[in-house]
């Protein structure tokens, strides 16, 4: 059974606002890499395209179809690391794995998070960690060769 | 003649929780009967059956074949020894695919299976396909969500070795017209499997009375402990068949370099069976003849009726399923439209209602009907209209919180 406000604080507006009208859920021109990650499970099915230039993420945007929580995740991922280097990055998708994973984080390491700090209540929905974390595992992978 | 309510009673899991569990397909819920016997068997019971000459092990092997009696007269086999237990519905179908498929099918014949079969049919059947070049044929829908009558006679042919069909789909509640499948097959000569795991909980079925070649079924499905499946086959199909597992049990002598096999069931049961879970299957077919198939059904299609009508009225919703009563069993698959299945639950969880969401293990169904997943409610013998209501309860909330985001 999920409590109450877990549920609550899951489909906030945000996130909602994200799963239904992401602003970069889009096609990206020239990415300079892209990668395709999905859930057997659920069905998510999302394609992350990424520009670097000069070791940092300039833009990036996403498509694909799936649950509110994968969409919305990977939608807020991509707001919290435009602009960030790709060591920036690979420290905020470890901080973001140690949330979903239950291990406390510090005020600095949530600010870095941004509001991708709005998935933290899915550590108590199991059934739902995978999409949550398909988005930042799939980046996770895309960085590894950097 | 038991009402659901009082049904509902027995299964303790339901009496003493506050949740509606909708999920029956995936699997059952266990009366008190059942988990008592399994309990009975170990405090008084237990041995390794056939493996000891003293009477407890002796008595063992009789509650242990007991039971396979019991199968046998629930689906009204002929004989004891076409009843094979296994692990599930699962490792019955890979028996056939491995023991009977692989030996039986070249590269000119013809496997052919419905649309709607669970990955259990079609990955082994795939397997086979690729192992021995027989080409793997699907059997269509019409737009009514049943197998098209016209396909079963175009894919079904003179070159068709082996048919699978499921009696009840997982995902549609479709139910196949599986007595005229299995004739015209036989004319065609054609051996059928039968997959009955979603109805044999549901509605009867006679093995000799349609005269399918194979049957499978789980026991988890149908009130019984998890770990024990059933296959039935006739007797003269499973005696010329090579044994599926070797080992213990499943021989008669065993020389340094040679052995010769049991005769059936034991050719096919190697190695120490789950005898607990097989006497606790026993006990839940006669607790399944307890409360009798003509009241399951009633309680069922009652409640299915009720189930349907207030779906009907939840103007987001989308309904996969047949509009023919008769040919529709308690499974129900329906989406919200714009909602994803997996949010679906994942908020019905938080009113205590336990659904399943996903593609159901039948992915080239859901390609074929071009959907991802569905929601999927089941319904048994002890569920309520207090469920139902639950549900649409739920689901109301569900589309309050999604529906300023929906685009449909
Ligand atoms: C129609 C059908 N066939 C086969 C199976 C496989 O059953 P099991 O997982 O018990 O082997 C299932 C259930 O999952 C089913 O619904
Ligand atoms: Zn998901």
């Amino acid at each position: 059974m999920t409590n109450t406000n877990d549920i609550d604080n899951i489909y906030t507006d945000l996130i909602m606002e994200h799963s239904s009208n992401s602003p970069y859920m889009r096609n990206l021109d020239l990415p300079t890499c892209s990668l395709h990650g999905h859930n057997p499970n659920c069905g998510d099915d999302i394609t992350l395209n990424l520009k670097i230039e000069n070791n940092k993420i300039v833009d990036a945007a996403f498509v694909g179809h799936g649950c509110a929580i994968s969409q919305s995740s990977t939608s807020i991922m991509i707001e919290t690391l435009i602009g960030k280097t790709i060591d920036e990055a690979k420290e905020i998708v470890d901080i973001f794995i140690n949330m979903i994973e239950r291990k406390k984080l510090t005020p600095a390491q949530k600010k870095k998070l941004g509001n991708s700090v709005a998935f933290e209540n899915i550590s108590n929905m199991p059934a739902r960690v995978k999409c949550a974390l398909l988005s930042w595992r799939t980046l996770q992978n895309m960085l590894e060769e950097k | 003649m038991k009402t659901n309510l009082q049904i509902k009673e027995d299964f303790e899991i339901l009496k003493n929780n506050n949740f509606a569990y909708l999920d029956t397909g995936a699997t059952s819920q266990h009366p008190k009967s059942v988990l008592k016997a399994v309990h009975n068997y170990y405090t008084k019971y237990n041995a390794n059956p056939y493996r000891g000459s003293y009477s407890l092990s002796v008595n063992a092997t009789e509650l242990y074949n007991n039971a396979r009696h019991k199968v046998a007269q629930l689906i009204n086999a002929k004989y004891d020894e076409e009843i094979i237990f296994t692990k599930n519905a699962t490792e019955s179908l890979n028996l056939i695919a491995y023991s009977y498929c692989l030996n039986n099918l070249t590269k000119n014949d013809e496997i052919v299976v419905s649309i709607m079969e669970h990955h259990s049919t079609i990955v082994p059947m795939q397997m086979v396909s690729k192992k021995t070049g027989a080409k793997l044929k699907y059997i269509y829908l019409n737009n009514d969500f049943q197998l098209d009558p016209n396909e079963i006679k175009q894919k079904i042919t003179k070159n068709t070795k082996i048919v699978a069909i499921s009696s009840a789909s997982n995902v549609l509640g479709t139910l196949n017209d599986v007595q005229s499948i299995i004739s015209y097959a036989h004319k065609m000569g054609a051996k059928v499997i039968v997959d009955i795991s979603q109805s044999i909980a549901h509605i009867p079925f006679d093995v000799t009375k349609t005269d399918a070649d194979f049957v499978v079924f789980s026991s988890h499905k149908m009130f019984g402990p998890m770990g024990v499946g059933v296959l039935y086959g006739k007797k003269e199909i499973l005696e010329c068949m090579p044994p599926f597992l070797m080992g213990g049990d499943m021989i008669e002598y065993v020389y340094e370099q040679d052995t010769t096999y049991a005769p059936l069931p034991n050719k096919f049961e190697a190695g120490t069976q789950n005898a607990g879970g097989v006497i606790g299957l026993g006990a839940a077919i006669d607790y399944i003849n307890e409360i009798g198939y003509s009241n399951i059904i009633k309680i069922e299609k009652e409640l299915t009726k009720y189930a349907l009508a207030q779906l009907k009225k939840l103007k987001f919703v989308t309904l996969y399923c047949t509009s023919d009563a008769e040919k529709h069993s308690s499974v129900i698959s329906f989406n919200i439209n714009g909602v994803h299945p997996h949010d679906v639950a994942s908020i019905l969880d938080k009113h205590n209602v336990y659904i399943r969401s996903g593609n159901h293990c039948a992915q080239p169904l859901l390609r074929y009907l071009g959907i991802d997943s569905t929601c999927r409610v089941s319904l048994s013998i002890y569920n309520t209209k207090e469920d139902i209501d639950k549900l649409i309860l739920a689901l109301k909330k569900v589309y309050e919180i999604f529906k300023k985001y929906i685009k449909v």
